[in-house]
């Protein structure tokens, strides 16, 4: 078996497991005698364990999770040939499997040439544009949402490892400034919901702590799949907060401090919410 | 959970009070200005009512629900049986007029961060501070000093302790 069958496998399977022995109080520390397996590690919860059973299940079955649509979408993306160069991804980098596994992992990286990070979606027009001689493809296009859907897969189970040491130190700063400023006509700070509330109710949602292993997700509310970026729109909105545009430098710098906040839990990426 | 709000309001009013003496709205305010100048009095209270027209509690209900104005229930259980899904993220407002006179439930609405800097709670009658508020919203408060005090009147109508509190 690959690394990345196994990891899924491995996913999987835990995942059952939790469903299986909620409510026989093994090892757990949150306060519910529920074993949250992998989407739980140390005090970090996924937005998994947050999600009623059904989402769960949508997310855990291959079959049912609407997300694999955008998958095959994004393994077409991989093998077709495109811009000027006449090539496709695989010519340069070979098995998806192989050459992509782990990486998504990384990601925000900082990007020497442009003296700034890069998220993945940022990666892949990267490529297009300067290996492909392709243009760049649109944010929330469903073609730049299959292919980092696709390219995140193939790290899926893997735990969230991106550095904020060295060069990328004052993108993280600048990234958790964002987050721990009160903003919008409704003056609250991504904070006040994710980190001070997170599991109490508001309204009809339970409040997770806003982890960003899952990305794209695959949401019930938007009947598509969506990217990280999308996600911080409509909580920058949803408080009436002036929202920035989709790979803007802030939202990148914020996309490092959060996914910094996940270190550590696996990527699961295509995950389904809400 | 929210022990700062329910438990000690008036030990961390008298703190701030200390500090700040007297701490204003908006000063000044013209006519037509979308926000009343309030005044906060020992740093617990806005004695005074925003306007000449007494609040009128039918409708402060109607506010509280309505989830463009007040959607108290986003955060707050409230004795509204027909609304479904109140949220839990602040403290159940049962009872709440046995708690707190008018001139404290003002400030708690105009503006919490006087009493708990680190409050999630909106000001809901302020605009001073505010940070990339979305266009079409610039500059206007969420309730207006009429609302405002049409939610105080209906506030001061729960005087159910039997239930959850
Ligand atoms: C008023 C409360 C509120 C604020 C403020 C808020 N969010 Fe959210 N956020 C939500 C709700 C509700 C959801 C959906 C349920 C959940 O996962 O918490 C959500 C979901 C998310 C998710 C998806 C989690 C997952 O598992 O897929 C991310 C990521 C996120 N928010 C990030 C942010 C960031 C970054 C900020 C600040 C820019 C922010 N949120 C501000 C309420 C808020
Ligand atoms: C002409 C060759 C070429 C093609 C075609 C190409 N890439 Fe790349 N790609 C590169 C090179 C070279 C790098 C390494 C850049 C570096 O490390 O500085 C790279 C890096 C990457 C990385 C980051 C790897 C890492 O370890 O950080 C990803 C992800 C990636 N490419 C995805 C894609 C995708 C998806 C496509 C198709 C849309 C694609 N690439 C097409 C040459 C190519
Ligand atoms: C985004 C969440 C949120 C919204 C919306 C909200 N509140 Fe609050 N409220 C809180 C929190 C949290 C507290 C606890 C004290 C604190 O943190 O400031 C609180 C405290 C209060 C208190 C003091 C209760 C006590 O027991 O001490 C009152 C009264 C109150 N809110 C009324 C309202 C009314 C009326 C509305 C609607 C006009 C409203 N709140 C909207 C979050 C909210």
């Amino acid at each position: 078996m690959t690394t990345k069958a196994l990891a899924r496998g491995a996913l999987g399977l835990l995942a059952a497991g939790a469903v299986l022995t909620a409510g026989a109080a093994i090892g757990s520390d949150d306060g519910t005698r529920i074993h949250w397996g992998p989407y739980k590690v140390g005090d970090k919860r996924s937005g998994y364990t947050y999600a009623g059973a059904q989402t769960r299940a949508m997310q855990d079955d291959d079959f049912q999770n609407p997300a694999f649509l955008w998958l095959e979408r994004g393994a077409d993306i991989w093998e077709t040939a495109a811009g000027e160069a006449g090539k496709a991804c695989a010519d340069c980098h070979g098995e998806a499997e192989e050459a992509l596994a782990g990486v998504a992992t990384r990601y925000p990286i900082h990007d020497e040439a442009r003296g700034k990070l890069m998220n993945i979606e940022q990666r892949i027009n990267w490529c297009r544009e300067e290996q492909m001689g392709a243009a760049p493809f649109k944010w929330e296009s469903e073609d730049l949402l299959g292919i980092t859907a696709f390219v995140k897969n193939q790290s899926k189970g893997m735990p969230v490892a991106v550095s904020i040491d060295g060069p990328a130190r004052p993108f993280w700063e600048q990234g958790k400034a964002f987050y721990e400023q009160r903003r919008g006509q409704l003056d609250m700070a991504c904070t006040h919901c994710h980190v001070d509330h997170a599991g109490t109710m508001i309204r009809a949602e339970t409040l997770s702590q806003g982890q960003v292993n899952g990305f794209p997700t695959y949401r019930l509310k938007w009947q598509t799949l969506g990217s990280l970026h999308r996600r911080f729109r409509g909580c920058n909105k949803n408080i009436r907060a002036e929202p920035y545009a989709y790979g803007s430098d802030e939202y990148v710098n914020l996309e490092l401090y959060t996914t910094w906040r996940s270190n550590g839990l696996p990527i699961e990426t295509p995950s389904v919410r809400k | 959970m929210m022990s700062i709000g329910r438990t000690t309001p008036r030990i961390i009013s008298a703190g701030l009070a200390l500090g700040l003496g007297l701490l204003s709205g908006t000063p000044g305010a013209l006519a037509g200005d979308p926000v009343t100048p309030f005044t906060i009095v020992d740093g617990y209270t806005v004695p005074d009512s925003l306007t000449e027209t007494p609040g009128d509690p039918e409708r402060g209900r109607k506010w509280v629900i309505n989830r463009k104005l007040g959607n108290c229930l986003s955060c707050h259980e409230m004795p509204i049986p027909e609304e479904q899904f109140h949220g839990q993220t602040g403290p159940a407002l049962y009872g709440v007029a046995d708690v707190y006179d008018e001139g404290e439930l003002r400030l708690r609405l105009v503006d919490p961060k006087a009493l708990n800097p680190y409050s999630m709670m909106p000001s809901f009658h302020k605009v001073d501070g505010l940070h990339r508020v979305l266009s079409g919203f610039e500059g206007k408060p969420i309730l207006s000093a009429q609302q405002v005090e049409d939610v105080i009147a209906y506030l001061m109508t729960l005087r159910d302790t039997s239930k959850r509190r």
